[in-house]
């Protein structure tokens, strides 16, 4: 986290020199200091860094993608003459257990295809999700362990 | 260069519109609570994003984009909180699923 306040200091100090405080200049004075400590990641110990603001990058990815999919799912299940739905209330084992992950967990899950969360249990041990399709509940939960939940673990471990 | 402006933000905001519409036809369709949630936190979340970024494409201008982008941020930050908060709140007063529900794992923890 140190890094990222460095690489900020780094564009802002781009934006002073240059004398413009546009957004776009200091977009570019970001490029430019990411660039600057990749030059010496060996010396300051930020290998990690650079892998990690690749893993939450990967993950804003996938949850794009599954927004623009759940929608689709949506707007098709919605459109389709006959509505046959199956819908149900699925516990969730929860492997993290920080209480921003679960909060980005259960965000997350909202946004995606055909699934709802509903509420936390008190001991913050399981997550409760509503499923538009619940006729295959361990398929569910095999698809949020393999997709967010691990990417939020890669991302913020 | 102007047209393409204007056919990206035109194609945005009908694809935004259409999600928008089919957000609201779910509303009307789906049996309860619960699913209709599904169809207001996500197309609806969708068409309001995409017509905001039509938004940012056609005005062209540092501060509009800026604020237009911080509003899809917004969207996404807050539409899954309001309908997890709209569901649960919906739970624990009781409202039942419907009657096509296959399952509901939450039942015996509340009734402890």
């Amino acid at each position: 986290m140190s890094l990222f306040l460095v690489n900020v200091l780094l564009a802002l100090a781009w934006s002073a020199v240059t004398g413009s405080f546009t957004f776009l200049n200091f977009a570019f004075g970001f490029v430019l200091a990411i660039f600057a400590l990749s030059l010496i990641r060996e010396q300051v110990g930020s290998v990690g860094y650079f892998s990690r603001a690749w893993r939450v990058i990967s993950l804003f990815l996938l949850f794009v993608y599954e927004l623009v999919l759940s929608a689709w799912r949506v707007a098709v299940l919605v459109l389709s003459p006959r509505m046959e739905i199956k819908p149900g209330i699925i516990a969730y084992p929860l492997k993290v257990d920080r209480d921003f992950e679960i909060t980005i967990l259960a965000n997350l899950i909202t946004l995606t295809p055909g699934t709802l969360s509903v509420d936390v249990s008190d001991d913050r041990r399981i997550l409760y999700v509503h499923a538009i399709d619940a006729s295959d509940p361990d398929a569910t939960r095999r698809d949020i362990a393999d997709g967010f939940e691990r990417k939020i673990m890669e991302a913020f471990r | 260069m102007n047209e393409i402006v204007t056919l990206v933000s035109a194609a945005f905001l009908l694809i935004g519109s259409l999600f928008a519409l089919v957000a609201s036809v779910g509303l009307l369709r789906l049996p309860d609570l619960y699913t209709r949630m599904h169809a207001a936190s996500k197309a609806g979340t969708m068409g309001a994003c995409l017509m905001l970024i039509a938004l940012a494409v056609h005005s062209g201008d540092v501060g509009t984009v800026s604020r237009a982008l911080a509003g899809v941020v917004f969207f996404l930050l807050t539409a899954p909180v309001s309908s997890h908060l709209l569901a649960k709140a919906a739970y624990s007063v009781g409202y039942r699923l419907h009657k096509s529900s296959v399952r509901d794992e939450m039942a015996p923890e509340v009734e402890k």
